[in-house]
């Protein structure tokens, strides 16, 4: 039993926040004060359990163990209408507005006390406060013609019109501009100089630095320290969010690299809004390596490999496999060229409703021996997928059972297991191992090397900067598009690699911050 | 030629009437995710259940209520189907119609060739009724061609200037938002599909005791599914609605008007689905302009769970 209160200063203390998912614990004795009025960041890498924790605070998720405060007492949040009461509101990531509408309409949507649309009452509410807390906004204006940074300013009036005066942004930036977010912390800075308390998840070093009073860091669902940001540094934040002594090292036996299997040069891409989102790329890739990239989601990953396998236009470059130009092939081609692919969402690649045999042949099922002429042996298919159940240890009831009932991880060795039968050139895998536990990444990594020293090449993309230095043979570090940075994994340093994900680190910069360092870390 | 046409607008107003009140309790439904494609099924059942209880009891009144709530019931169905079972929601409502039309027809065996009774007067309104031409041609109907045309400015009010639209509107757009706000999204859903249902029913009731006034089997010919394109020809906006019923009730009249001048019966009864084709061909275009299309989030079920 605790008996002392909490600090009068604290307006929200979670303690010992424990949630645990089936096969995940999220948070893990997470623990978190934040002061009134002031903006806290939540630091940690993605999987941290920073957006866990908050949906915690949030009601959305209801922890196993641990309390919560606010304002000096204890409470319970079973739902958002709870934490909304309790003065708490949060906006996550995908923005929840109905996009026909109207800003107004937006804002006072589920209010119930009212019975005719309140249009000028509503309407000059929200001017006062788009005002008050300096923000240009259109209450007439439709959702859809609004821009992302905008409509994130919907859903803080959404929070500001309820009374709401602690506010949970999750990775408020993630969609903005670099403009928009400069106009975004100085809304935040407004906010709680009027007494608000702004909580921020992000995993941008910078934004931390910049906007931050306090840092609360977080790694493997716990909380590791809270700082002043003003008695810390960039590089300090980098080191506490990658953790440098939970690395571990893997069995792997060194590979001569061979000819170059991939070789991209140049290449441009636009991500699904027209925007460039690869940004005159060069990479290649060498048989029996991994060649791993590193950084923050949302950096150009998907478009890279949406490019490379064939599933996205380009604009602009080339790539070639094999000595082979692929620039202008479609996806089958590709595959007859040599690429395997796992990508990061795993219903790109398999069909959840479909048998596991039935997703085992998915890419040979046209030519012999699974298919005959128009007709697929069955025995074949039987045969082969068997083959693989046993060779790859996955764990199913049967072969005839829907994948979608397997857990995560076997779903997992089975794509991997198809795509590395076809005995692929280049293997690409993208967050090979999100959402597992630590037996299956450990499986899954070891089928990787394996791949390895069969002479595959392997790009390797992954937002786990643990799991990319462990893998990888080569790292590159992708931010809005750009290789930050390319050198041999064993010799990488943290820091940089820390700051090149945050952006902070551009190439260029990068040799003379290395003179600088080299002696302090020798 | 004049009065060719006179009187066909005077008859197009009648015949556009069912439609216009299927079309408006369509909309509603529409507007709130959910896809009734049971219209004809309701339309018929408020037909011969309006046209039983009005022989019955004497009272075009009573009959127009119990197809309200005969139609308000059937469509109630389909939202059980739809929103808590979250059955394929036009699987579910083909399955309304098709029930409808069966139903209908075995009622309604004994009121074959029966003529109603208790039929709707026109009413006289003093003044506007007198007057030479446009008193024959606006102002000669029964109440529940007024109440339509009224109901239309009350819907479109409701839909956008007040908490029930904005919830509506909402939970047919985006049903997490509205649920992240506490909306109840299954609740919103049922009381839309019920009002189709009954506005269905009512128009349904409008044919066999106003317009016909009699029980035929099969009496709507379709009017349940012209309703469901004029919604799309509507935006789903209850004004336009107006105008696609009047249209389409045009249509329904010229056929009557152009088979004595001796074209061919098989193509005149072409004609409703003809415009409708041409009708959604060109509403496509126009509201691809606007961006306004269907609501978001029509036809998909709603469930918490998999946001």
């Amino acid at each position: 039993m605790t008996s002392a209160l909490p600090e009068s200063q604290a307006t929200v203390i979670l303690r010992g926040i424990v949630k645990r998912f089936p096969g995940v614990t999220a948070n893990n004795g997470a623990n978190l004060e934040v002061r009134k009025g002031e903006i806290h960041a939540l630091l940690g890498e993605n999987g941290a359990g920073k957006t866990s924790l908050m949906n915690v605070l949030y009601g959305i998720y209801h922890p196993d163990e641990g309390e919560i405060w606010v304002n000096g007492q204890k409470v319970t949040i079973h739902s958002p209408q709870d934490a909304i009461r309790l003065g708490i509101g949060m906006i996550h990531q995908q923005y929840r507005l109905v996009q026909t509408h109207s800003v107004t309409e937006n804002v006072v949507l589920g209010l119930k006390e009212y019975f005719f649309f309140p249009e000028k009452a509503a309407r000059a509410h929200i001017l006062e406060l788009a005002e008050k807390y300096g923000m240009k906004m259109d209450p007439d204006a439709r959702i859809w013609q609004l821009s992302a940074g905008e409509q994130q300013r919907v859903e803080i009036l959404k929070a500001l019109y309820r009374g709401v005066k602690i506010l949970i942004m999750d990775e408020p930036t993630a969609m903005l501009t670099p403009g928009e977010a400069m106009e975004l912390l100085h809304i935040l800075r407004r906010m709680t100089a009027e007494g608000l308390t702004v909580i921020f998840i992000t995993h941008k070093l910078e934004e931390v630095v910049e906007v931050s009073n306090r840092v609360t860091v977080m790694r493997q669902g716990k909380s590791i320290t809270t700082l002043e940001t003003t008695k810390t540094t960039q590089s300090e934040l980098a080191q506490l969010m990658v953790g440098r002594d939970v690395l571990f090292h893997l069995d792997k036996k060194a590979v001569e690299a061979g000819a170059d299997v991939l070789k991209v040069e140049r290449l441009n891409v636009m991500n699904d809004k027209g925007l460039p989102a690869v940004v005159d790329l060069s990479l290649d890739v060498r048989a029996g390596e991994i060649f791993g990239i590193a950084g923050v989601s949302g950096n150009g990953q998907r478009e890279l490999v949406e490019a490379v396998t064939g599933l996205r236009p380009i604009s602009g470059g080339r790539i070639i496999v094999n000595g082979q130009d692929i620039t202008q092939s479609p996806p089958r081609a590709r595959i007859k060229s040599g690429i395997g692919f796992v990508p990061g969402e795993r219903w790109m690649a398999l069909i959840p409703g479909m048998s596991v045999a039935d997703n085992m042949i998915l890419k040979n099922y046209a030519r012999p021996p699974i298919g005959n002429g128009p007709l697929l042996d069955r025995e074949a298919v039987a045969a082969h997928t068997e083959s693989l159940i046993k060779e790859y240890a996955i764990s199913t009831p049967d072969r005839h059972t829907p994948i979608k009932r397997l857990s995560g991880g076997n779903i997992q060795r089975a794509l991997l297991a198809r795509e590395i039968s076809e005995k692929p050139s280049l293997l690409i895998v993208a967050q090979p191992t999100s959402g597992l536990d630590v037996g299956a990444t450990e499986t899954i990594w070891n089928l990787l090397l394996e791949e390895r020293a069969r002479g595959a090449a392997v790009l390797l993309i992954s937002d786990d900067l643990k799991e990319a230095l462990a893998l990888s043979d080569r790292l590159a570090v992708i931010f809005e598009g750009q290789i930050m940075g390319q050198f041999a994994a064993r010799e990488a340093n943290l820091e940089h690699i820390g700051l090149m994900m945050a952006g902070a680190l551009r190439p260029g910069l990068a040799a003379a911050k290395d003179n600088s360092t080299a002696g302090e870390s020798a | 030629m004049l009065e060719f046409i006179l009187a066909a607008v005077r008859a197009a107003i009648p015949a556009g009437t069912p439609l216009l009140y299927g079309t408006l309790g369509e909309v509603y439904a529409e507007r709130s995710g959910v896809l009734n494609l049971g219209v004809e099924g309701m339309m018929i059942m408020g037909a011969v259940s309006g046209f039983a209880v009005a022989q019955t009891t004497g009272s075009a009144g009573l009959g127009i209520l119990a197809a309200a709530i005969v139609g308000g019931l059937l469509a109630l169905i389909h939202a059980f189907a739809s929103i808590t079972l979250r059955v394929n929601q036009v699987v579910s409502g083909l399955a309304l119609t098709m029930l409808g039309l069966g139903i209908s027809g075995m009622i309604g065996k004994k009121f074959v060739g029966q003529p109603l009774a208790a039929r709707l007067q026109p009413i006289h309104i003093p003044g506007l009724s007198d007057l030479p031409i446009l008193g024959e041609l606006l102002f000669k109907f029964d109440i529940m061609v007024y109440l339509g045309i009224l109901l239309v400015p009350a819907l479109w009010f409701v839909l956008y200037k007040t908490r029930i639209g904005v919830t509506l509107r909402s939970v047919g757009e985006n049903p997490s938002a509205a649920d992240a706000l506490g909306v109840n999204v299954a609740f919103v859903r049922y009381a839309a599909v019920a009002f189709g249902g009954m506005m269905a029913g009512i128009g349904g009731a409008y044919l066999s005791i106003s317009y016909a006034p009699a029980w035929i089997e099969g009496m709507t010919a379709g009017a349940g599914w012209i309703v469901v394109a004029l919604t799309i020809f509507a935006i789903w906006d209850p004004r336009r609605a107006l105008l696609g019923a009047y249209l389409f009730g045009g249509v329904r009249v010229l056929q009557f008007r152009l088979q004595p001048l001796g074209v061919s019966p098989n193509l005149l009864n072409m004609l409703p689905f003809i415009l409708t084709i041409l009708v959604l061909w060109l509403s496509s275009g126009q509201a691809a302009k606007r961006r306004i299309g269907a609501p978001a989030a029509l036809m998909t079920a709603y469930s918490r769970e998999e946001r």
